[in-house]
C-alpha cells in the first residue's frame, strides 16, 4: 500500500481523447528531450552505411544513396522515452526495416542493433518485421539532426525509446537474445511500455 | 543472457525523510532512511514516487547525492512547472514516507577502484548533484585521483553545495562560472562554457581523463562536443542529460 503524500495533487492532464495513448507512468510533454551516454557522434553521409551481419560477416550493407534510393513512407507514431515523457504524432521519414532484411537470407530470431559511438540495444526479429519498425532520416520533413540520432536511426515506437537507437549503422542477426548498452546496465531486455518494462524484472 | 551484469528486480520501499536541508532557494537536498538498501555506485540515481489522496501516483527519477556508504540522499531542484519536483522541494517534511526504487543506472559512475590519470567533472546547474557522490566517495575511499571541476551557475546564490565545494580537499580543483550575475570583486570566470573555457580549464587530451559532464541538453551537448573537439576520445567523455521536461 503505496503511502499518501497529503497536499500532492495531479498537475499534467492528459487530454481527455488522448488518455488511451500514454502508457502508465508517462507523462505528455511537446518538447523532444535528449538523452544519450556519451558525446554525440558526427559521421559524414559520405562514410556512411548500413550494414546487416551475420556470424560476423556483411550479409548486405547499403551506402547513403543506396539506402535513400530505397522505397520511403512518412511514419506518425507516438513515442515514449523510459524517462516517462511520451510525445504523440512524432512525424517521421523513413525505410521499412522489412525492406531492408528482404535482401537477407536469414533466420535469426533477433538483432543487436549497432551504432556510431559504441551503442547497441537488443530486439526480436519478430518486432522489427510486420510495418513495425523503421530506419529513419527525417523528422517533421527535414533531415535528422546528430542530436536526435542523426542521419538515421531505428524507430521502434512500441517499446520504449532506448530501443530506438540513434546513430544507427546496422543490425547482426542473432539465434539467441544479448544484451545491448542499457539492457546489460539493469534495464529491461524487451521494453514495453504499456507493461512498464523499465528495469530487468519489471 | 550468460555473462551479464542483469540484477534481481527493483522493488519499491517506503523511505521515511531523515532530513532535509535547503541548498539553495530552489533546490533541496532530502535524506531518506530506507528499510532495505543493498547500497549503490556513485553517479546512480533512484526513482521517486509519490501517490496523491484520489491515487494519482507520479513517478520521476534523481541522481544520488551520498557517496556510497552513506545514507541515500537526493538533491532536487524545483522546476515551476514540473509536478514532483514542487512536492519535493516546498511540502515534503521530515518524517514523510515516499516510495523509492533503485539504485538504477550503471554507466555514468564512477567507482574509486577505476583509477582513470585524472577525473573531469563538467556542471551545469544542478548537474552538479552526481559529482558531490563521486567527491564524497573519492574522499572517503582516500582515492588519490587528481580531479578538475568546472561548474557553471546562473549566479553565486545558485550554487549548490558551495560550501562542501570550499573545502578544499587535497587533489580537487573546482572552478566556478557564473553566467548571469557576478559579485562585486568575483575572481573566477563569468562565461558560458564552450570550447576555449574546456581548454583553460580541462586535464589535456593526452592526459587521458575521464570526463563527466551533467547538466541541461544543450549544455551537455557542449561540454561532450568541446571535449572531443579537445581531443577526448569519445569513449572516455559520459555525459547524462536534463531536457527541458526530461527532469521534473
Amino acid at each position: 500500500m503505496s503511502p499518501v503524500s497529503r497536499g500532492f495533487h495531479r498537475r499534467h492532464s492528459v487530454p481527455a481523447g488522448d488518455v488511451d495513448r500514454v502508457p502508465p507512468g508517462q507523462y505528455l510533454t511537446s518538447d523532444f528531450p535528449v538523452l544519450s551516454a556519451g558525446p554525440t557522434p558526427r559521421t559524414a553521409l559520405a562514410d556512411w552505411t548500413f550494414s546487416i551481419r551475420q556470424a560476423g560477416d556483411t550479409s548486405k550493407s547499403w551506402n547513403w544513396q543506396e539506402m535513400r534510393a530505397l522505397p520511403a513512407e512518412t511514419v506518425t507514431a507516438d513515442i515514449h522515452c523510459v524517462t516517462r515523457w511520451s510525445k504523440l504524432d512524432t512525424e517521421w521519414q523513413a525505410v521499412s526495416i522489412d525492406t531492408l532484411l528482404a535482401q537477407v537470407q536469414h533466420a535469426a530470431s533477433y538483432v543487436l542493433a549497432f551504432c556510431d559511438g559504441g551503442y547497441t540495444t537488443n530486439l526480436p526479429v519478430q518486432d522489427i518485421t510486420g510495418g513495425k519498425a523503421w530506419l529513419a532520416f527525417g523528422y517533421d520533413g527535414d533531415p535528422l539532426e546528430p542530436e536526435h540520432g542523426g542521419p538515421a536511426r531505428l524507430l521502434v515506437p512500441h517499446l520504449y525509446f532506448w530501443k530506438s537507437a540513434k546513430w544507427v549503422r546496422g543490425l547482426d542477426l542473432l539465434d539467441a537474445d544479448e544484451p545491448g548498452f542499457w539492457e546489460s546496465y539493469g534495464y529491461h531486455m524487451y521494453g514495453d511500455p504499456w507493461r512498464e518494462q523499465r528495469y530487468a524484472g519489471d | 543472457m550468460a555473462g551479464t551484469a542483469i540484477r534481481g528486480r527493483l522493488t519499491w520501499q517506503v523511505a521515511s525523510v531523515e532530513s532535509v536541508r535547503q541548498e539553495t532557494a530552489s533546490v533541496r537536498t532530502i535524506e531518506l532512511q530506507l528499510p532495505d538498501w543493498a547500497g549503490h555506485r556513485a553517479g546512480q540515481h533512484v526513482d521517486v514516487r509519490l501517490t496523491a489522496e484520489d491515487g494519482y501516483s507520479a513517478e520521476r527519477s534523481y541522481s544520488i547525492a551520498s557517496a556510497p556508504g552513506e545514507p541515500v540522499a537526493i538533491t532536487v531542484e524545483r522546476l515551476d512547472d514540473g509536478e514532483v519536483s514542487p512536492y519535493l522541494t516546498d511540502e515534503l517534511r521530515v518524517g514523510d514516507e515516499i516510495e523509492v526504487r533503485g539504485p538504477i543506472g550503471g554507466y555514468f559512475v564512477w567507482d574509486s577502484h577505476d583509477m582513470p590519470s585524472q577525473l573531469l567533472l563538467v556542471a551545469g546547474g544542478s548537474g552538479i548533484v552526481p559529482f558531490r557522490s563521486i567527491l564524497r566517495h573519492r574522499e572517503r575511499s582516500g582515492s588519490m585521483v587528481a580531479v578538475r571541476l568546472l561548474y557553471s551557475a546562473r549566479s553565486l546564490p545558485d550554487v549548490i553545495y558551495r560550501a562542501e565545494l570550499d573545502q578544499h580537499q587535497s587533489g580537487v580543483s573546482v572552478n566556478y562560472t557564473l553566467t548571469r550575475e557576478q559579485p562585486p570583486g568575483w575572481h573566477g570566470y563569468a562565461r558560458r562554457v564552450d570550447e576555449a573555457l574546456l581548454a583553460e580549464v580541462a586535464w589535456p587530451a593526452r592526459a587521458e581523463a575521464l570526463a563527466f559532464a551533467c547538466g541541461p541538453t544543450p549544455f551537455v551537448e557542449t561540454v561532450a562536443a568541446g571535449l572531443v573537439a579537445l581531443g577526448y576520445r569519445p569513449g572516455l567523455v559520459k555525459t547524462e542529460r536534463f531536457g527541458a521536461t526530461g527532469g521534473s
